[in-house]
């Protein structure tokens, strides 16, 4: 059977659409919901397998991104999110999603992610290396995907770190790899503590991460597909139409197997 | 009782930093939140809690927070009634917490306080306040490092709104002079007071015709009725200069050559099957608040663009946002509803280094922003507005000419999609039905943007109205959009939809009721920001983030709960008629009473008379440049040609999840004329959109800019792997002094054009806007009076739809040993280019754009990209072969070896061979395997080979084959990057 994704969608976050796409592709039943129907239970979260908080604004990003979003969660569905994660389920926050479970408080551990260094929002690809055995991650070393966001750069203290580390709870990290060798860019966008990009709780079944795997389902969405179709045709080799994004989602169906 | 809660970041705040980079002083901000309402203080320590991070952030409650050394403090707020965003969400999310309800009088506010640490003087931190703060929607205060001790912080004044006007309505006496008749149509209603009430923007034949209407009724006008009249008769409303006649021309300019070409095109297309001209593809043009073309069997793609140049003029940050969000509620305001999918923008400026100040009022009052505060300003403006309605912007463009100084141009428009058919019923035709209920949906109505459709009809002078700023908010939108375009429109839940744009409820609801036949509106329904507004002020608010709908009176209850579900008010305000009457009452008062024919069909026709003189323009004799190399060089770096990738990378271009070709191509991240996206993920087809703009042609000739606008937008389209049989155009004119002949001429000959070469490229307008008024009169820094209009400016915009978006080539050269070729011909049209402007010299030799030969060359490039044979494409334009050749080599960080030798047309100077901006002309290079299905395909097309892509060096020969030009492509990379570095 096909497990269910809920993608929740709400007052701003906006990639609800294609992230539901994503999980559909990868051979899940993604369905909408938007949180105020999981308040009024209009739909249950019991219902699903996998819950997806997408990327988005929430709340325009008003009393610091992602956390008007999380205190809604907090004063009305705290329990639920609760009995959820501690079943086999899983859970990913992208981008604004990741925002959201940050300030939700559902990692073990207490971090931020605040203002890039640059104070801009800012727009590109990055490069990953996968740091641990999540569920979401089984058979991918490196990864590139586009990133989005203002506030992007994840800071914790000492002790929260090394506590990361020890756990092996940092999934990724931003590495030079090919499109920052190819467009000539720094690895780290943001200032991100360790280079950290996302993360998972011990179990690796709930993740978060600021770039987005649902912006990066298709060749064509890649940087350098114009040069890479020619330089395929050209060694006479057949053109991919996937892109980079689409294995995690297919984990995530793999896990359910 | 107000509560202040101030807060201070434990690590280091970039904001700040950045901050510190712009003052050149050490900074430190402190965010505060001022709750006017009572707590405990338990209460005060939760909501403290869940409105900051622990992790990174030190808060207060009532006690100033402030770093240990600073010499000043400056506190930045609104002013009471200006919308603040952030405080809504506060409040929101403390009544979530508490489960409580604000009262009326009690809200929150939000404000920030900047403490600077550096020996200044008081004048020093005004001089820097002012650059931190407009005072048209902002207030600031500064207190010294002593008086905040003294004071034990910043004190807590908010900008509670006390709105002390009369709500009686005023009956306006129309029998009085001309003179006082003009008055009332230029500056305004006259209050008791003697103050007026703003621009109606109705001159005397105007007011003559509104006078003799209520004279027959046996009354005077009220104040609602003329305001409201004035809304829908005005400029940006009704766009008379486009509709009366004109010199001969009867039907006026937009019926005669846009609306004619458009319609002479389709009948050229064929409906169905594939005639040599295509199909034609056209849905729904010039008729809804977007247009619409074919995207396939099941949907349709909307496309409008449009400008928000007086506001950003005043405030450049409001102004641009809701610009840019303003434009996505004309594609959902498109049929029943389409969904944002692409924005477009394009700026006009003055040179950001130009500092000197320019005045609207008389004695140095009424200061205009810089240029570069208004760039920084409307940037910033586009990205909110675009990143937080998740749309993505791939698509802009910077023009710069000191004409731009008094008001600057903000293009911004919005693509859409929609299913064809809803429901079984054509998506693209709505009517409002008699009974049906008038609802309002999305924010409430406030003070701001009060007579925003009749300022932008005027002229920009000290009369200019504050209260024309409307503050956007993004998520409220949002969350309007999603509830109609993804759920509600799906269920059938309304008849009609329109835009609250210019001249809020009156002009949509006086639209709607024209599908009905009439309508009654209640005016005190509407939900207001706070108390103490006039009726009048309700009627004609343009208060953003509204959408009009009419929903039957048996779908109310359902299309009331979906919207409450999602977070969305909706009121219904009135109901739909077939009086043939736009009645509006306030608490059981009729207050308006017109009769919807003379609303919207009263205004007279004012025949237009044009005296255009050709400019003369001495040929300059141009000596030939000692180095070509630096010119080059120079060039790259022009403010009109350098990159901005500091822009597009902030603009979020891959939302949605269907970016294909990027605002930033190649290794060299260059900024790319054409992007192309995928609007359906579940289909491989893709949209190609594009724009040109020349208002340097048009000092010489409007006629060719115009004509070369069409060519470059069509041809960077195509360049990027657009089929010309299946594009489509739309036009939006800047124009200025538009009561002037000679400029009314200018436009004349610029719309003819639009008319000879859409017909002749087959490419028909779907959609188009004007703004005729861009003029500024004021006095410069010596006080003296001054008037500076923009140059006219035409921006042409273009849209095609590909089967297969793969099928599609970036700028970029590939591989080492590629051949390059120059598609079209060069010759010496010097005139307006950036080589010439430049060096200030002159000619009258614009380039002209030969649309017969280019169509063929545009169909054979389609061709070759269909059949993968194009590994990269560049389209020439300012600049010229030079520059093109040179992003093309950044792009791919790769050199070329060229040589103009066998360049195809009559150019016979190689200054000039490089820098001519002759039209037509795509720059591709090709995989050697591809040289003869290449050229065969080109045939007898003009077209040549220029050399071949090496490693590193672009390296040019001239037409006699000796070396005019060396440059590594890092040194080209570093110009072409260096304008934009630091911003």
């Amino acid at each position: 059977m096909k497990p269910k994704a809920l993608i929740m969608s709400g007052y701003g976050l906006n990639c609800e659409e294609e992230t539901k796409y994503a999980f559909d592709k990868a051979g899940a039943v993604g369905d909408i919901v938007h949180i105020n129907d999981l308040i009024d239970r209009e739909k249950n979260l019991s219902d699903y397998q996998i819950l997806a908080l997408p990327g988005g604004f929430s709340y325009g990003d008003d009393t610091g991104s992602g956390n008007a979003f999380a205190n809604k969660i907090k004063n009305h569905l705290w329990e639920k999110i609760q009995s959820f994660v501690q079943k086999d389920h899983l859970v990913i926050g992208i981008c604004n999603g990741f925002q959201i479970l940050a300030n939700l408080g559902i990692f073990p551990v207490q971090f931020a992610l605040t203002h890039n260094d640059s104070a801009r929002y800012t727009v590109r690809w990055v490069d990953l290396k996968v740091e641990n055995n999540s569920p979401w991650l089984q058979g991918i070393h490196t990864l590139s995907l586009p990133i989005a966001h203002g506030e992007g750069k994840l800071f914790a203290d000492n002790n929260t770190l090394s506590r990361l580390n020890k756990k092996n709870m940092v999934a990724l990290r931003y590495v030079e790899g090919e499109i920052c060798r190819y467009q000539t860019l720094t690895p780290n966008p943001n200032g991100s503590i360790e280079d950290i990009a996302g993360i998972t709780d011990k179990s690796g079944k709930i993740f978060g991460l600021m770039p987005h795997p649902e912006r990066a389902l298709f060749f064509t969405n890649l940087p350098h597909w114009p040069y890479l179709k020619e330089k395929y045709r050209r060694e006479k080799k057949a053109v991919p139409e996937i892109g980079p994004g689409l294995s995690l989602f297919k984990n995530a169906v793999h896990y359910f197997s | 009782m107000v509560n202040r809660i101030e807060i201070i970041s434990k690590i280091p705040d970039t904001r700040a930093v950045v901050r510190e980079k712009k003052l050149g002083k050490p900074v430190t901000i402190v965010d505060v939140y001022s709750i006017d309402k009572k707590f405990t203080a338990q209460q005060l320590r939760n909501i403290t809690s869940m409105l900051t991070n622990s992790v990174v952030q030190e808060v207060s409650i009532n006690t100033g927070l402030a770093p240990i050394k600073f010499s000043w403090a400056i506190e930045i707020g609104f002013l009471p009634g200006v919308t603040d965003n952030v405080a809504n969400t506060a409040s929101e999310s403390i009544e979530d917490l508490l489960k409580i309800t604000f009262k009326n009088e009690e809200q929150v506010y939000t404000s920030q306080i900047t403490f600077i640490n550096a020996d200044l003087t008081h004048e020093d931190v005004i001089k820097i306040a002012n650059s931190l703060y407009n005072p048209i929607i902002q207030r600031a205060s500064i207190k010294s490092y002593q008086q905040y001790k003294k004071d034990k912080g910043m004190g807590n004044a908010i900008p509670k709104v006390k709105l002390d006007q009369s709500r009686k309505i005023d009956k306006v006496d129309l029998h009085v002079s001309e003179e006082e008749l003009i008055d009332i149509g230029k500056k305004g209603i006259k209050n008791n007071d003697g103050t007026r009430r703003g621009p109606l923007a109705l001159d005397l034949a105007y007011m003559k015709t509104i006078k003799s209407y209520f004279h027959k009724l046996g009354r005077n006008p009220t104040d609602i009725e003329l305001e409201s009249i004035a809304q829908t008769w005005s400029e940006h409303c009704k766009h008379t200069i486009f509709h009366d006649p004109i010199d001969d021309i009867k039907k006026g300019l937009f019926k005669t050559y846009i609306q004619n070409a458009t319609e002479k095109i389709r009948k050229t297309k064929s409906t169905k099957g594939r005639s040599s001209s295509g199909v034609d593809f056209c849905v729904s043009v010039f008729e809804d608040n977007s247009g619409a073309i074919e995207f396939d069997d099941d949907y349709l793609i909307t496309d409008k663009a449009e400008t928000h140049n007086s506001p950003s003029a005043l405030d450049p940050y409001c102004g641009a946002i809701t610009g840019i969000v303003g434009v996505n509620r004309d594609t959902l305001g498109f049929g029943l509803g389409a969904k944002p999918i692409i924005n477009r923008y394009g700026f006009c400026f003055a040179d950001t280094k130009d500092t000197t100040s320019l005045y609207k009022g008389k004695n140095f009052s009424q200061k205009m922003l810089e240029p570069k505060r208004i760039m920084m300003g409307v940037i910033d403006g586009v990205n909110s507005g675009g990143n937080c309605s998740g749309i993505p912007s791939p698509q802009g463009f910077f023009v710069f000419d000191k004409r731009y100084k008094g008001k600057p141009l903000v293009f911004v428009g919005t693509v859409g999609l929609i299913p064809k058919k809803i429901h079984g019923k054509k998506s693209y035709v709505k009517k409002a039905k008699p009974g049906d209920y008038i609802v309002m949906v999305g924010g409430r109505v406030g003070q701001d943007g009060i007579h925003g459709a009749t300022f932008s009809s005027e002229a920009m002078d000290s009369g200019s109205p504050a209260t024309a700023v409307q503050i956007g908010d993004p998520i409220t939108q949002k969350k309007l959009s999603d509830a109609i375009v993804k759920e509600a429109r799906e269920l059938g839940l309304y008849n009609s939809i329109t835009d609250n744009g210019a001249g809020g409820l009156s002009c949509s609801v006086a639209e709607m009721a024209k599908e009905s036949g009439g309508c009654l509106v209640n005016l005190e329904k509407v939900p207001l920001k706070y108390p103490g507004l006039a009726p009048w002020q309700i009627w004609i608010s343009e208060s953003q983030e509204r959408m009009t709908l009419a929903v039957p009176k048996n779908k109310w209850k359902t299309f009331y709960k979906l919207m409450k579900q999602r977070g969305v008010e909706a009121t219904v305000i009135g109901v739909f008629t077939k009086s043939e009457k736009c009645i509006v009452t306030y608490h059981d008062k009729t207050i308006m009473n017109v009769s919807m024919k003379f609303l919207h069909y009263g205004l007279p026709q004012r025949p237009m008379k044009t005296n255009y003189v050709q400019p003369k323009y001495k040929e300059s004799i141009i000596h030939k440049p000692k180095n070509i190399k630096k010119l080059l060089l120079h060039l790259l770096k022009h403010l009109n040609i350098t990159g901005f990738e500091f822009v597009s990378m902030q603009y979020d271009h891959e939302v949605q999840a269907g970016s294909v070709q990027k605002p930033l191509q190649g290794r060299g991240r260059v900024n790319a004329d054409a992007t192309v996206t995928r609007p359906l993920l579940t289909s491989p087809k893709g949209v190609i959109i594009s724009q040109g703009i020349n208002p340097f042609y048009g000092d010489i000739d409007t006629y060719h800019m115009a004509a070369c606008s069409i060519d470059t937008a069509v041809r960077n389209a195509v360049a990027a792997g657009a089929n010309i049989d299946y594009l489509a155009l739309m036009d939006n004119f800047c124009w200025c002094q538009s009561n002037d002949p000679h400029r009314l001429g200018q436009l004349k000959r610029a719309v003819k054009a639009c008319y000879d070469y859409s017909i002749v490229y087959g490419t028909p307008f779907i959609s188009g806007k004007d703004s005729m008024f861009n003029d500024f009169k004021g006095f410069d820094e010596k006080g003296k009076p001054v008037s500076i209009s923009i140059p006219p400016t035409l921006l042409i915009s273009s849209l095609a739809i590909i089967d297969d978006c793969s099928k599609t080539v970036s700028m970029d050269l590939k591989f080492a040993g590629d051949l390059i070729y120059i598609l079209g011909e060069t010759h010496e049209e010097m005139g307006a280019s950036e080589y010439f402007n430049l060096y200030n010299y002159t000619s009258k030799r614009v380039p002209k754009v030969e649309a017969q030969k280019n169509k063929k060359l545009y169909k054979a490039l389609y061709q070759c990209i269909q059949r993968d044979l194009i590994a990269s494409s560049i389209s020439v334009s300012r600049g010229g072969l030079g520059v093109a050749l040179a992003k093309t080599a950044i792009a791919g960080m790769l050199g070329m070896d060229v040589s103009l030798k066998n360049l195809p047309g009559t150019v016979k100077r190689d200054d000039f061979a490089l820098f001519s901006e002759s039209q037509g002309r795509i720059i591709v290079s090709i995989n050697p395997q591809n040289k003869k299905q290449f050229e065969k395909i080109m045939g007898n097309i003009p077209c040549a080979f220029l050399g071949i892509v090496v490693d590193t060096t672009l390296s040019i020969r001239g037409l006699t084959n000796t070396m005019i030009f060396q440059a590594k492509v890092t040194d080209l990379l570093k110009s072409y990057k260096s304008t934009f570095k630091n911003y």
